[in-house]
């Protein structure tokens, strides 16, 4: 019995001595290392492109636009963004060169030593103003995505009490610890094998299958491995296929091995971050708090090129109205383009800017009535049976459930003295507690018919009493590698140690869709288990025999491995209208409330944070340690997003605090003792009842902390984040310091 | 292979193992780093900043120790942050400096980052040097040359990262005169975070109060101004009365605060003067304080 | 110039240029690639080693000034009689997810452990503040080392 375990993952021994190996922990033999030259301005034309004559350029080799071999293209979702900038720049840092070199200090300074020549062209920068600019930067009007969302009828309520806000978050950097890195081995029979630090290992065959011409048409001659990976939080979903197309050029050019590893300043200033947003929500509301009518304007900002920004608007529109109940909804969600880095997947995926706006707007009803803020959101939680916006019909919904659970902890606590935490300044210092908490939920698995058409693949075998497991799912901490192996070694009645993953080697397993949207666990461990099914009809086909599996492969005789593939199958059971943005948007969700305490410094407007509280629905828990691990750490980005984690911009639209001294995450001195609650309302569709759990602990915790922000001080802040020198400013205009 | 120039293994290292042969290479080489423990030095190395030269003192030991003289606690200029921070005596002499040492950045630059590298640093964000400031610190240093010298802290600094220190001289050390009884300090470091941070506003503090009369005041702050600063107006208007927290209002007088990458010239002067009240407010006898 | 030094117990010799960090020397030339480079600026802690049983961050130490010391990385805190407690701690607390973060820690942890200066629970997150975490929120990292660095010590 081993799900619902806390089993000590797969990979732990390796971890805690050194011995896993990340991709600049690979040896390489005749390895070149590589390095990217980069647009200092967000929007140029390119004139030309030459190396210096103040170096020395032997035994370098650089690469411009010209020199693709194929497509200059890396495709995820549209065919608009290129390996290397040709005619035009479009965001600052975009690449424009690239250099190869025999050591990495040799790479680095020659690409300082390409001279770019450009004419600079005014830049778009502001989303407010994409829309019906001049400035052209995609299609006819900058639009990326443009969703609409209705149900009932809002124009038709004309009473009770309206209530308006603006909402809004800058951008958010996902700060894996390890900086991104990529290596391209030529092949002896032809062909590419690509190493490095990601999530989808299949995206990058999808990314870059045109760009290298002859002698790659077909797709079987890339070979792409992940490499154990040191955090992604989603800012590994896309970017490697940019990484793993400078590499691959780089390599096929030289014909030699070639490595990229950037230096953080470089990882900071140049890849993908969260889309900052602007929500504007008009509520109507009765005398009691119930909302009448929602009207929700959404507004994300994608950058220069499109990645996936549509997808993280329709996440975003999907959860606009938070965990409410409401017959009359609107909600128009856009996405626009800027002259800036373009935007891309982190945790959460649009839900976290929309419920960031969805539960400040639920304390400004119940600051303007007057109505206690958990009291509020309790008359207007969905019950069971109510429908969302799309009018998908939930079942057993955990909002009541997890808010209870929270409360109770809560109070189990209270004789707990609570802790006093250091912050600064001693006994010297002035502080105020308060007290907040919020309410989300979280689709899991991707929107509407997205499975359906994924089929996402995973593939099992038998082979000398050893059950291996073959996922294009990665491991990078969450614990891939050990909840699929819990869950075979559950469904076959069979030892732990009996049961092993294969290495994610795209030669070696088949693509079971990207390790991103919450849909692991659920989606991809349902099929695990259903492999394991499959495995276990084969064994007994095999021998003739109908007896436990455990049995049956004790008695085999064969020296054959027995392999079987399973498939996602769309059931049918959900209806999803992708023109009309109606139906059953998500198979499930998750439900959380998050309780955080903290004291304000009255003197410097800093945010101490002393506890925070959780309860997560996470249907079936497949794993406790893994379960709540995953949620403290999303839940500590969350807060760091809430009071510290501020990327500020230059005037090209760039981050200027390129520097992790000056991009602040918690430390371990910053963050809360967190008790975390696993609240299990099993999901029929998941493995063993498991639902999806990866981003929902980033949702709810920065509106709890504005609202316990508000309850120690008085002051209202609406936008991320609330750093201590916004928070001051918000103080002295109350009159609180 | 040969090392490019302008690369780290190119720079040119001359490792002095006892102060003498320190001073002789300051003297010959007034252009080298001097290399303590590098967590400045390394950094800014990182930032692209590679030196030619470089001398290295960390073997010297000398330079290091903590001891009490006549003339006062003497804490050499190689002392580790760290070993201040386990040392009894300092903390006796000087518990707002281990406080200070407690703050820079986490215990791994701790243990490397040492005293004198803080002060030659000579950045206006330093975080033991406003308490140098105020506990009225003498910089010890040397030359081939002209031997030893002492230069009191609050002449240090001449303008921004620039001491009053001849090419040729070296820090050796630090002297603290002995506390007084009646003395109160206090540090306070307000930080990009809580810990391994750089100061937005950093704060060291020192006041005599004999019979209820400040006798004496040391109002100094980083991080608002070129260097490390005394506020003398603020000090000025302490002396000869009860502590009166309202005299923080002037400190705005005294500072230059920025906006920089890290934060504004309105929050640091608006911290400074909150801090400064707190602290002050704090010193006030039971029955007068505010709640 | 060469230095000579103990890594993990061994003595060894290795040629190092100017100011070669040592972390590109453990690294590079000894093939320890337990200590990793998440920052280069002394910030993240990844690159912790101890010298002469203090953590430092190897990413700011030169080369040439171990010369002489005692340097232990994360491959050399196991013994031939098992794991390091603080290892073994780390696997039963589940205190590592991506694992990048992990020797770092332990190196820190190991180091604490290896010093006579006593060490209580609520000192613990200040002790560990020079190590980052980007997946765990510290909460199991703290619990792991409470016990063998607070309880185990004590």
């Amino acid at each position: 019995m081993t799900i619902g375990q806390g089993i000590r993952r797969a990979d732990g021994h390796s971890k805690v001595t050194g011995a896993t190996l990340y991709l600049d922990d690979i040896q390489q033999e005749h390895c070149l290392h590589g390095a990217t030259v980069r647009s200092k301005v967000a929007h140029a034309r390119i004139l030309s492109v030459e190396k210096s004559p103040d170096f020395d350029w032997t035994d370098i080799t650089l690469l411009t636009a010209k020199d693709i071999p194929g497509e200059n293209l890396v495709y995820l979702m549209t065919r608009d963004q290129p390996a290397l900038a040709d005619e035009w720049i479009r965001h600052v840092e975009e690449p424009v060169a690239l250099v190869a070199a025999p050591t990495r200090e040799r790479a680095l300074e020659a690409a300082k030593h390409v001279i770019v020549n450009i004419e600079e062209k005014d830049a778009l920068l502001d989303m407010e103003l994409a829309e019906h600019s001049d400035i052209r930067i995609f299609g006819e009007d900058n639009l990326f995505k443009k969703i609409e969302i209705n149900r009932g009828d809002t124009e038709s309520v004309a009473h009770g009490r309206i209530i308006e806000g603006t909402y809004t978050t800058g951008h958010h950097e996902q700060l894996y610890i390890e900086p991104q890195g990529m290596m391209a081995i030529p092949q002896e029979e032809g062909g590419l094998c690509i190493v490095g630090s990601m999530q989808c290992p299949y995206y990058i065959i999808k990314g870059i299958s045109e760009l290298l011409g002859a002698g790659f048409e077909d797709p079987d001659q890339l070979q792409i491995i992940q490499a154990a990976t040191g955090g992604g939080f989603g800012g590994k979903e896309e970017y490697p296929s940019m990484l793993a197309a400078h590499c691959a050029l780089l390599a096929v050019a030289t014909g030699a091995p070639v490595k990229i590893v950037y230096r953080r300043d470089e990882d900071l200033r140049a890849t993908t971050k969260r889309h900052p947003s602007r929500t504007r929500i008009r509520t109507r509301v009765d005398d009691d708090g119930r909302l009448l009518s929602v009207d929700v304007d959404m507004l994300v900002d994608g950058g220069a090129y499109n990645t996936l920004t549509p997808v993280v608007l329709s996440r975003g529109v999907l959860h606009a109205t938070g965990p409410y109940r409401c017959e009359n909804v609107r909600i128009l969600g856009k996405a626009v383009a800027t002259h800036s880095p373009p935007n891309g997947a982190f945790r959460g995926f649009g839900a976290p800017q929309a419920q960031w706006a969805s539960e400040r707007h639920m304390d400004r009803i119940a600051r303007e009535l007057g109505i206690d803020p958990v009291e509020l959101r309790i008359r207007n939680l969905v019950e069971e049976g109510d429908r969302t916006a799309t009018g998908q019909r939930l079942v057993s919904p955990g909002g009541k459930t997890v808010l209870q659970a929270a409360l109770q902890a809560v109070s189990d606590l209270e004789d707990e003295v609570r802790p006093e935490h250091p912050g600064g300044g001693g006994v010297v210092a002035r502080r105020a507690k308060g007290r907040g908490l919020s309410l989300v939920f979280h689709g899991c698995g991707f929107t509407g018919n997205g499975e359906a058409r994924l089929k996402g693949k995973l593939a099992m075998s038998l082979e000398n009493g050893k059950v291996c497991i073959y996922t294009g799912s990665t491991e990078i901490g969450q614990g891939t590698d050990t909840i699929f192996p819990q869950i075979a070694a559950e469904e076959l009645g069979i030892e732990l140690s009996l049961v092993h993953m294969a290495p994610h080697d795209t030669e070696l397993v088949p693509d079971s869709g990207p390790t991103v949207a919450s849909r692991t666990a659920m989606v991809v461990g349902g099929v695990c288990q259903k492999a394991a099914k499959a495995l276990r009809t084969a064994l007994q086909e095999e021998l003739g025999l109908e007896a436990p599996f455990a049995s049956l492969m004790a008695m085999r005789e064969s020296k054959q491995m027995l392999r079987v593939e399973a498939q996602y199958v769309d059931d049918g059971s959900l209806q999803w209208d992708d023109q009309t943005y109606q139906g059953d948007a998500y198979p499930t969700y998750g439900w959380s409330c998050s309780i955080v305490d903290l004291s304000v410094d009255l003197d410097t407007g800093e945010v101490v944070y002393e506890r925070f509280i959780s309860a997560t629905d996470v249907g079936k828990a497949l794993n406790p340690v893994l379960a709540s691990g995953q949620i403290e750490g999303g839940s500590l980005q969350a807060l760091g997003w809430a009071t510290s984690e501020e990327v500020v911009l230059n005037e090209q639209g760039g981050m200027e605090n390129d520097r992790l001294t000056n991009y602040i995450i918690p430390t371990s001195l910053d963050a809360p003792e967190m008790h975390t609650i696993l609240v299990e309302i099993p999901y029929d569709g998941g493995p063993f009842g498991a639902k999806g759990i990866g981003e929902i602990p980033m949702d709810g915790p920065a509106a709890a902390v504005a609202q316990a922000i508000e309850q120690a001080t008085g002051v209202v802040l609406d936008d991320l984040p609330m750093t201590p020198e916004r928070i001051l400013v918000a103080m002295d205009e109350r009159g609180v310091s | 292979m040969t090392k490019p120039e302008g690369s780290y293994a190119s720079v040119d290292v001359h490792t002095a193992y006892d102060l003498e042969q320190a001073l002789d290479f300051r003297a010959q080489y007034p252009e080298a780093r001097v290399l303590a423990g590098g967590t400045d030095l390394m950094v800014e190395m990182d930032l692209g900043h590679i030196p030619q030269s470089v001398l290295n003192i960390w073997p010297i030991g000398e330079l290091r120790g903590i001891r009490e003289r006549p003339d006062g606690l003497w804490i050499g200029a190689l002392t580790t942050h760290r070993e201040l921070v386990e040392s009894l005596l300092a903390e006796a002499w000087a518990p707002a400096l281990i406080e200070s040492c407690r703050t820079v950045g986490a215990v791994q630059i701790q243990n490397r980052g040492t005293l004198g590298g803080n002060i030659a640093n000579a950045s206006p964000a330093g975080d033991t040097l406003p308490v140098l400031l105020a506990l009225d610190a003498d910089v010890e240093v040397a030359s081939a040359a002209r031997g030893v010298r002492s230069v009191p802290m609050e002449y240090l600094y001449r303008g921004y990262r620039a001491m009053n220190i001849e090419p040729d001289e070296l820090i050796i050390g630090v002297r603290l005169p002995e506390p007084h009884s009646a003395d109160q300090t206090h540090y306070r470091k307000v930080g990009t975070r809580l810990a391994q941070a750089i100061s937005k506003v950093v704060f060291g503090g020192r006041v005599r109060i004999v019979d209820g009369v400040v006798v004496e005041s040391r109002v100094a702050f980083g991080s608002v101004a070129a260097t490390p600063i005394r506020c003398r107006g603020v000090e000025e208007a302490l002396l000869g009365r009860a502590v009166d927290p309202q005299v923080a209002r002037l400190v705005a007088d005294d500072i230059a605060p920025i906006d920089d990458i890290r934060s504004t010239s309105g929050y640091r002067g608006r911290v400074a003067e909150n801090i400064l009240r707190s602290w002050l407010t704090s010193l006030l006898p039971a029955q007068e304080e505010d709640v | 110039m060469k230095i000579a030094f103990q890594l993990n117990g061994q003595a060894c010799e290795h040629e190092v240029s100017g100011m070669t960090r040592l972390l590109d020397l453990l690294r590079e030339e000894c093939l320890a690639t337990g200590a990793k480079e998440g920052c280069g600026e002394g910030e993240c802690g990844a690159c912790t080693v101890m010298i002469d049983d203090r953590a430092v961050c190897a990413c700011l130490v030169p080369a040439i000034q171990v010369a002489g010391a005692e340097v232990t990385t994360v491959e050399g805190l196991a013994s031939t009689e098992g794991l390091h407690a603080i290892q073994q701690a780390f696997i039963d607390h589940g205190a590592a997810q991506c694992g990048i973060c992990t020797p770092g820690f332990l190196l820190m942890a190991a180091s604490m452990c290896a010093s006579s200066e006593p060490v209580e629970a609520g000192d613990v997150r200040e002790a560990l503040a020079g190590n980052l975490c980007r997946c765990t929120g510290y909460q199991k990292i703290v619990e792991a080392v409470v016990e063998v660095v607070v309880n185990d010590k004590a």
